[in-house]
């Protein structure tokens, strides 16, 4: 276990650096979920078309697929950035249709006599979204959209394998390539520090659900 | 459509002409995007046949050897996932029956396991399966298939038994009481009512879930392109575009590839999930709180 304790400042920079990945894909993502949700439940016929093939499309491909393609395809086209900017991108490109998915069906288990129950006290299309159908919708989607986040906290590791560097996953890379380190010691390191990640949050999701529940 | 009566009434005149408007201002934002897209496409020469020949055009040379590869690829991704997840079926399934059946104390390490390897990548389990095993020991260089297939196929396996554990564990929570209660007064002992009685109805409400699991797996098995060389589909695109210099064409395919077989076994799902909701709506209600369909995010 040596392996582990005597670069431990080193797989605290990996984590430090997958934290940075899980963050800005998070923020990302749920901004472009949101948006893509809002044009699948629109009445406009075709945002819909486009929503629903933006999720078909990122739902049903890999997202190591979507990771070659944004940083081997999109340098074709004369996008140069980071290849972290490019994971980044990608693993939002990737979460952003789950995302979509998970609100659509919040807003979905509103049942419908909710909103004509608002209409008939007289609220007018913003009211009853906002005071009636929007509060049940946003308690229905935080359990999906919680199992959503933490799925994409373990995929940043595929964005590390993909190759970012100085992240987690290229921290045992060079432990066990560069350095010649046994695999097993370093896995457990590796293994432990993403445990990190995603217990907390799975707890921390717990607290949130257990907060805004509601009885139906 | 009944997800539109949620958020809105049946449109009126008014509201159909702001539909109207609205479709058109779409329609022309989105065509705007499409054209900017396609200009760019233009410009950086990336119809050109030279890139899409092989791909698409059977009178070109490459055309042949490019889809032979691409089937080998596709071959190897759905025998690494048919064998994935047939283990990963039978595991989950006794992870679940065992902690169905034992206390509250003998539950305790199952559970641990459970989120112990919920908790980690998928990505960092294969790394597991393909690098850390021969390091310790274990050798499967001799199994057909070699390292790289079992390497992934366990990585995959302990990632998704744990989840179809809890899949057929709340299949089996779903059930009436009564079925359970009816067994055990006819003299069935606790294995029978279990194999007999109780599974067959929970993968019965598990299937959908069973195979939305399966578009999981076939995605994942990609994984090992970062890992190993194992030949499934990505692996075999990357080192198409490798030779044939066009990046963006040929992920394009290997996407659509990907998305044709797992759209179809989306709707697979989908209709046997319709077909079963007809069928036993007073039998058995289904859970869809999330807990038989925990596979959001896709990991």
């Amino acid at each position: 276990m040596s392996a582990v304790t005597d670069n431990l400042g080193l797989f605290f920079g990996g984590y430090l650096r997958s934290l940075s990945i899980c963050l800005w894909a998070l923020v990302g993502s749920l901004v472009l979920g949101v948006l893509v949700a809002a044009c699948r439940v629109s009445p406009v016929p075709p945002l819909r078309a486009f929503g629903a093939f933006w999720v078909t499309t990122f739902r049903n491909t890999p997202l190591s697929v979507v990771l070659f393609f944004c940083a081997f395809g999109l340098p074709e086209l004369g996008i140069n950035r980071s290849f972290f900017f490019f994971g980044v991108l990608g693993l939002v490109l990737y979460t952003s249709a789950f995302v979509c998915e998970a609100v659509r069906s919040g807003i979905n288990s509103v049942s419908a006599g909710q909103a004509e129950a608002a209409r008939s006290i007289g609220l007018n299309f913003s009211q009853g979204l906002r005071y009636v159908v929007l509060p049940q919708a946003l308690r229905t989607v935080v359990p999906p959209l919680g199992s959503v986040i933490i799925a994409m906290f373990k995929n940043s590791a595929v964005v590390g394998a993909f190759g970012v560097g100085g992240d987690l996953w290229s921290t045992g890379q060079t432990l066990t390539s560069a350095r010649g380190l046994e695999t097993l010691p370093v896995f457990v390191g590796i293994a432990f520090f993403y445990l990190m990640i995603t217990l907390p949050a799975g707890a921390i999701l717990q607290i949130v659900e257990r907060k805004v529940a509601i009885a139906r | 459509m009944s997800q539109e009566t949620v958020l809105y009434d049946a449109q009126g005149p008014k509201a159909r002409r702001r539909t109207r408007i609205g479709t058109a201002i779409a329609v022309v934002a989105l065509l705007g995007l499409g054209y900017l897209v396609v200009q760019r496409l233009i410009e950086r020469d990336q119809f050109s046949m030279e890139k899409w020949g092989p791909l698409i055009d059977p009178s070109n040379e490459a055309f042949d050897s490019v889809w032979r590869v691409f089937g080998e690829g596709i071959v190897n991704t759905i025998r690494a996932a048919a064998i994935a997840m047939v283990l990963s079926i039978g595991l989950g399934t006794l992870i679940a029956v065992a902690r169905l059946s034992l206390g509250r104390t003998g539950r305790i390490p199952l559970i641990g396991l459970i989120e112990l390897l919920r908790g980690l990548p998928v990505v960092v389990l294969i790394y597991f399966g393909v690098r850390v095993l021969p390091d310790v020991g274990v050798d499967l260089r001799d199994l057909p298939g070699g390292q790289a297939l079992w390497g992934l196929v366990i990585g995959l396996t302990a990632y998704n038994m744990v989840i179809f554990a809890e899949v057929v564990r709340a299949g089996v929570e779903s059930l009436p009481r009564g079925q359970r209660e009816a067994a055990l007064a006819t003299g069935l002992t606790n294995g029978q009512t279990m194999r007999i009685v109780l599974l067959p109805q929970a993968f019965r409400v598990m299937l959908p879930a069973i195979i939305s699991q399966l578009v999981v797996v076939l995605k994942d098995t990609s994984l090992v392109t970062f890992i190993a060389n194992y030949d499934e589909l990505l692996s075999q695109g990357e080192s198409i575009r490798r030779n044939l210099d066009n990046p963006i064409q040929t992920f394009i395919v290997v996407a659509l590839l990907y998305i044709a077989i797992n759209y179809s076994l989306g709707r697979l799902a989908q209709y046997i999930q319709r077909r079963q909701a007809r069928a036993s709506r007073a039998v058995v209600a289904t859970t869809d709180t999330g807990a038989t369909v925990p596979v959001g995010g896709g990991a």
